[in-house]
């Protein structure tokens, strides 16, 4: 809707300070589709250059970025095939360059690894990295959840059109932690003391574990289990990992 | 209009590099061969050469006129055929994501194409109508009367068909639009021979239900007036074989054409703009 390919049916929205229908906007936007379809008796230039030049770039940016971006891709070697030839990575490839040839403010990538090997996924995430360090906001749309998880900053989930959770991974201040110790002299009795910081304590035989609402706080347990005559041998906070909190906050599957 | 004029270009490029456009012209090659062919040896033949000059020329006339029959025919199928899948299967395909999505108008993606595909259904026109003209000129000796008016007619013709696969295209899928496209040419087609014998039998119902098969699709009334301009006075008046023209449709009808095309091609930017993509 954002991109103009969906018409709204009521309110507002505003992308980069504009309306969003406005279309001059859109220079400052780029976008790899998930169903990415490219004209398919183009090169890989000639895709390029078309998308450079519908974006607004000038025939001297278009010498320069036409190679740079293919080199930047990995494309190179192949410029001057024709696309029905590419597999669906090699296409994924050129998708990512024609969505950044014109350096976009806002770059939207819907499941931009999903076709990619292994060798592919680790060049999409640098060159997110590069967009970012260059300035620019990705959208990334993604169900590889590890994926996300390596690439962003922040991640929003999403649930039949609405927000209903939000994760900052760069500091993750928030969000429960698990602790797993391994100790001699664990005792019942330490369990009540516990309970200032921490939850859910579960003791068996030499090991203990807990949750805690905050990283922060782990020092503190730390200590407390030294001062209570507790030998540590291994305290290992565990966060939970981007796919547990997202079946937490999405809840059970309902099915289709 | 830099975005229109890279998106006609593209469109242009693709029936080209696609060889639709290379497909279609030889189809037509391997047409002119065949028509220059049995023309040559219909100019040579004795018996031929023994028929009064006046006779003669009418008959290379009315050969002729099959000749433009052809081209006109091949044009319109090579228009359905090349544009019916540019908006409809783009969309399916989501093909037209990626450049939906640039800085580029919705009237300016639909007009864009459609000037394309202007620009090769002229190339494909010029070249068949031409070839029919050289071969009346070169082999034939025949110059045809009206001619250019004749290929302007018959390109109008075509872009009409072109504005309603356009149309459809924003409405319908590929085949459907196709069929509706090739249905309502149908229509023009049957109601312009019902005009005709009616014309000849003197009856007002069949040119009425004529006339009202080209209100509702004027394309083939474009071919009639096309044809009934190349012809000469005396084939308007003698000439009895099919392919020649009783019923002239009027100028008024050619306006209602432009009209029509232009009305169509009006809905056909509205329809797009709305719907989603």
């Amino acid at each position: 809707m954002l991109l103009g390919l969906v018409k709204p049916t009521s309110g507002q929205a505003q992308i980069l300070g504009c309306p969003f229908g406005n279309v001059e906007v859109r220079r400052k936007v780029g976008f790899l589709p998930e169903d990415f379809r490219f004209y398919d008796w183009l090169t890989p230039s000639e895709l390029l250059t078309l998308h450079g030049r519908l974006a607004g770039l000038t025939p001297a940016q278009l010498r320069d970025r036409v190679p740079a971006y293919l080199d930047l891709v990995g494309l190179t070697p192949h410029r001057d095939r024709r696309l029905r030839g590419f597999s669906k990575g090699m296409m994924q490839r050129i998708g990512l360059a024609q969505a950044l040839i014109h350096q976009p403010e806002l770059v939207f990538l819907d499941e931009p690894t999903s076709g990619l090997d292994p060798m592919g996924r680790h060049l999409a995430r640098d060159i997110i990295r590069n967009e970012r360090r260059r300035g620019a906001t990705v959208f990334l749309n993604s169900h590889l959840l590890s994926e996300v998880e390596i690439t962003c900053d922040t991640v929003v989930f999403i649930k039949q059109g609405e927000v209903i959770g939000s994760r900052d991974l760069r500091s993750c201040p928030e969000g429960e932690v698990h602790v797993r110790v391994r100790a001699n002299n664990l005792r019942q009795e330490i369990l009540p003391g516990l309970q200032q910081w921490a939850n859910s304590a579960q003791l068996q035989d030499d090991r203990l574990t807990f949750s805690s609402s905050s990283m922060d706080s782990l020092p503190e347990i730390l200590r407390y289990l030294v001062s209570s005559n507790v030998d540590v041998f291994e305290f290992t906070p565990q966060r939970l990992s981007l796919e547990e909190s997202f079946l937490k906050i999405m809840g059970e599957d309902q099915g289709l | 209009m830099t975005q229109l004029w890279i998106i006609a270009q593209v469109t242009f490029r693709e029936a080209a590099r696609r060889k639709i456009l290379w497909t279609a012209l030889l189809a037509a090659a391997a047409f002119l061969g065949l028509f220059a062919t049995g023309v040559h040896f219909q100019v040579k033949d004795t018996h031929f050469t023994q028929i009064a000059p006046l006779l003669r020329s009418q008959i290379l006339r009315s050969i002729l006129q099959i000749g433009f029959y052809a081209i006109d025919m091949l044009a319109v199928l090579m228009t359905v055929l090349t544009s019916v899948d540019s908006l409809s299967g783009e969309i399916a395909s989501s093909t037209i994501h990626a450049i939906a999505t640039k800085p580029v108008h919705r009237w300016q993606l639909l007009f864009g194409k459609w000037l394309g595909f202007a620009a090769m259904i002229a190339v494909y026109v010029a070249l068949g109508f031409g070839g029919v003209v050289a071969i009346g000129h070169f082999i034939a000796g025949v110059v045809m009367h009206g001619s250019l008016q004749g290929a302007v007619l018959i390109y109008l013709e075509c872009l009409l068909v072109l504005t309603l696969t356009f149309l459809f295209g924003t409405l319908f899928s590929t085949l459907t639009n196709g069929v509706i496209v090739l249905g309502l040419h149908g229509i023009a087609f049957i109601g312009g021979w019902l005009e005709q014998i009616g014309t000849v039998t003197r009856s007002q119902r069949l040119v009425n239900l004529g006339i009202l098969s080209s209100v509702i699709m004027p394309s083939e009334a474009v071919w009639r007036r096309a044809s009934y301009v190349m012809q000469s006075s005396v084939a308007r008046t003698l000439d009895l074989s099919p392919f020649a023209t009783r019923s002239a449709p009027s100028t008024t009808m050619m306006l209602y054409a432009v009209v029509y095309l232009f009305a169509a091609l009006m809905i056909a930017l509205y329809r797009f703009n709305q719907r989603d993509l």
